[in-house]
């Protein structure tokens, strides 16, 4: 019994990585309707700016706060002048648009930082945290600012006027624009903020699984999963869902013989593909009713 | 009379078919025009030109200044409102949610908080339900918010888009009334395309008829409603 | 959060392709077979092999584009039917000694029934959804083929060696020209049967499937038999070019089907034209010839230069090589005149 509460809160701490990641998926999903392969190496590369920076001398709180704006303004950026111009092509076509940026993105970031492993400074310390041998105090810090920027967005979307227009733009464009809200640059913006919220996904997430281009692409498909499973339509579902994978994950690798890392990841992905079987729209979704 | 809106040779594409084939129409400040016509001639279309959600060429007006070239959400900014088929209510946001929508692209603050207000007035039903999801709100109900909505913005003018659809007669009636109030005393200047010919001809001031892309008839609209052919074609006697 | 429910008018996901648009002319599609039979008698043995990986892939993209273009299901596994095919035939001619052509229709059939118990479960699954669990059944396909489970006939992480058949008959051509027109006599078949298949009943309801599952389940088509149909049949063709890409590669290993395989496929797609089956073969020169390309123009950033020949040619041509096609065919139009 212990393992098995043991194993839960492993999970809960692996899958505060997820639950931050998914944050940045529902960000983006909110924004333009699909799910951005490249984020994650969006998020690789922010980090690597950070640390560069760092390497440079920045203090680490500096460095943060710089690369979150940064990062802001390149998601902006990347969307205006690469996929502003696909915004009428084909789904498919701005998926191939997502592949395309995300192999641009690895290549050069192997180009300039190499392969190799990097540490990644945490400025949490990563002592055991209130005594606990599960959870540093790196990922309560992790959890922690996580929640932070889940309540962040609450606030946003809720109670401020950007929000709203965000919201309307994104659930019903064509009568947003009738309201005068300029929808193409509400897409923009959202890329900004997911992409902002992506940096800081890196940024905690480096410690743990260190600084390398390739870092992110599990981390990515696990993001994904959480915020399908807890609904594409819900930041919080995507953070109760982050952390329901890292259980999840952890409670296949140490209960399903013969299931080494390689195959934790397709097992998990089966486990919540069954979810959704039974709950289309992930656990906090909102029912997509369907009309012809 | 000065004329809000002129519109010169408009003619509208979906794609490679062409819906409008060059209409002229002209409203002046202050009216209630109707637009009527059977479905598929083109109505809607009109008023999607006018707000550039549709393919189209031609010289539009408003208060003089042109509007080719322009989004759609600049052409609303103007002072334009439209309420469009179906209503495009933001039906996963709240009543009160919808309203702040209409004045998003407003800056005075206080005006807007009034303004929700005065709109409760005209709509009791509103205020009600103003917490509740706009998309549990039933057709008529629905129909007033996107009025209410439209009128958030503090247009010149209103363009609508077949309000009477899927709509109970009496509250058809309702509806019709409050528009005729509104013009009146709001003084917003308005352009109805309805099939509902009796009663947008009770309601409006001026009225044009178009089929197939074209105007085929235009005037004051208590002598389009007495005129033989629109009598057998649109009010049935 | 509320709980209200979301009412979504659903757009078209997957443009529909008129139906005679969907091959060439009768007189390009002549001319394209006299290069394909005529070609391989006048260069070298590597660039027979090269064709015959384009013809191969080619095949695999029909088949994601049957899926996708034609019942608008969207799929990033092809790979582990891919490999499924491939290691059918590879086990088969290796240790069963079976004649390498009897390879494919089993390895074709073995994959038709994988794709159509897949599809049951995925009924439910749409879009977005329906991409994770492909994408998991090709991350999960090298891992299972390298499961010490399986090692006695799969040859685990090394993988197996497949001898390539000689020309039958003492025919005097190589190995490799063989292999060719061994080969384009299979695309042939599959890429004729795909064309009647779409233009069939079936074809017209995956199609339907494809525009309004609604409507379509409201016509009484019945979207469940059609859809995993669809995956059936797909997989299948994939199959089939799994078992003759083992046969052409003579080397079946589990890193060789990953998901860069089945993402590589999606893209072949989207390049040649999502429902346009001619551009299956385009698409299929694209994900050949371009990687290399790339890392000809440099080295260390063959990835970025991929990325980069890659939004120039979505941002050329959103839809496809089928948009050069149709400017093609407007331009001899107004020839003709």
């Amino acid at each position: 019994m212990e393992l098995f509460t043991n194993q839960i809160l492993a999970g809960i701490s692996t899958g505060a990585i997820y639950a931050c990641m998914a944050l940045a998926v529902v960000m983006i999903y909110q924004a333009i309707d699909h799910l951005n392969f490249a984020q994650g190496e969006m998020a690789m590369f922010s980090t690597f700016i950070s640390w560069q920076m760092m390497q440079w001398g920045v203090p680490y709180w500096v460095a943060f706060v710089v690369t979150l704006i940064l990062s802001f303004i390149a998601g902006i950026a990347i969307e205006r002048i690469l996929f502003k111009p696909l915004a009428k092509a084909p789904i498919l076509t701005n998926v191939a648009g997502f592949i395309a940026l995300y192999s641009i993105i690895n290549s050069c970031a192997g180009l300039i930082w190499d392969f190799t492993i990097k540490q990644y400074p945490t400025p949490f310390g990563s002592s055991p945290f209130l005594g606990s041998q599960l959870i540093s105090t790196h990922q309560a810090g992790m959890i922690g600012l996580t929640l932070l920027m889940l309540l962040g967005l609450f606030f946003f979307f809720r109670y401020t006027r950007m929000g709203l227009a965000m919201r309307a733009a994104a659930s019903v464009p064509e009568s947003a624009r009738l309201v005068g809200i300029n929808t193409s640059w509400m897409i923009a913006l959202g890329w900004g903020m997911a992409a902002a919220i992506g940096s800081v996904a890196g940024m905690m997430i480096a410690p743990v699984v260190f600084l390398e281009p390739n870092m992110m692409l599990g981390v990515l498909i696990y993001g994904f999963a959480a915020a399908v499973l807890g609904g594409l339509t819900s930041p919080f579902g995507a953070v109760i869902g982050g952390f329901l994978v890292g259980i999840f994950e952890n409670l296949v690798g140490t209960y399903i013989p013969g299931v080494g890392n390689e195959l934790k990841l397709p097992i998990a992905l089966a486990l919540i593909i069954t979810v959704l079987v039974v709950k289309p729209a992930g656990l906090f979704g909102r029912p997509i009713v369907k009309r012809v | 009379m000065t004329a809000m809106l002129n519109v010169k040779d408009l003619r509208a594409y979906y794609g490679q078919v062409q819906a409008l084939h060059g209409l002229n129409f002209s409203l002046n400040e202050g009216s209630l025009t109707t637009l009527l016509g059977a479905n598929g001639a083109g109505k809607t279309t009109t008023l999607r030109a006018i707000c550039n959600m549709v393919r189209s060429t031609g010289a539009i007006e408003f208060e003089g200044r042109p509007l080719s070239g322009r989004s759609t959400e600049n052409i609303v900014r103007l002072g334009i409102a439209h309420v469009p088929q179906g209503r495009g209510t933001f039906t996963a946001m709240t009543v009160e949610e919808n309203l702040q929508l209409g004045a998003i692209s407003r800056r005075d603050g206080a005006a807007i908080v009034s303004d929700i207000e005065r709109m409760y007035e005209h709509f009791p039903v509103l205020k009600q339900r103003h917490t509740q999801q706009a998309g549990t709100l039933s057709g008529g109900e629905q129909q007033m918010l996107a009025v209410a909505r439209a009128l958030m913005l503090r247009p010149r003018l209103m363009l609508l888009d077949e309000p009477s659809f899927g709509l109970a007669p009496l509250i058809v009636r309702d509806l019709f009334k409050i528009l005729g109030k509104i013009n009146r005393e709001e003084k917003v200047t308005i352009l109805v395309v309805e099939q509902n010919a009796q009663l947008a001809l009770e309601l409006a001031d001026q009225a044009y008829v178009i089929e197939t892309g074209r105007i085929v008839m235009s005037g004051g609209a208590k002598e389009i409603a007495n005129n033989e052919d629109v009598r057998k074609s649109y009010l049935g006697y | 959060m509320s709980a209200a429910e979301e009412v979504v008018t659903e757009g078209q996901a997957i443009e529909a392709v008129p139906k005679r648009a969907m091959t060439m002319g009768t007189g390009t599609s002549l001319a394209v077979l006299i290069l394909l039979i005529v070609v391989p008698l006048f260069v070298k043995n590597f660039i027979i092999f090269q064709m015959t990986m384009l013809l191969i892939y080619g095949v695999a993209v029909l088949a994601l584009n049957i899926l996708t273009g034609g019942s608008g299901q969207f799929s990033l596994g092809q790979s582990a039917f891919y490999a499924i095919g491939a290691y059918t035939s590879a086990i088969l001619i290796e240790q069963y000694n079976v004649n390498y052509a009897l390879t494919l229709p089993i390895a074709g059939l073995l994959c038709f029934a994988a794709g159509f118990l897949f599809g049951l479960p995925a009924l439910r699954l749409s879009g977005v959804y329906l991409a994770l669990a492909t994408f998991a059944l090709a991350t999960a396909m090298p891992q299972l083929l390298k499961l010490g489970f399986f090692e006695h006939w799969t040859g685990g992480v090394q993988g197996l060696v497949v001898d390539k058949p000689d020309a039958p008959f003492g025919l005097p051509m190589s190995q490799d020209m063989w292999l060719y027109y061994f080969t384009l006599v299979i695309t042939i078949a599959v890429y004729v049967g795909s064309v009647n298949l779409l233009r069939s009943r079936s074809g017209r309801a995956f199609m339907a499937i494809r525009d309004n599952e609604i409507a379509a389940s409201s016509m009484g088509v019945n979207v469940a038999l059609y859809k995993t149909l669809a995956f059936g049949v797909s997989a299948g063709i994939t199959g089939i070019a799994g078992g003759l890409g083992a046969i052409a590669v003579q080397f079946v290993a589990p890193d060789s089907y990953t998901i860069q395989l089945a993402i590589s496929l999606f893209l072949g797609m989207v390049v040649g034209g999502v429902g346009w089956l001619p551009g299956s073969f385009i698409g299929s020169a694209f994900i050949i010839f371009v990687p290399n390309i790339a890392e000809g123009i440099s080295k260390g950033l063959s990835g970025a230069v991929f990325g980069v020949l890659l939004f120039l040619v979505i941002f050329l041509m959103p839809h496809g090589a089928r948009q050069i096609a149709i400017v093609g065919q407007q331009l001899a139009a107004r020839f003709r005149r």
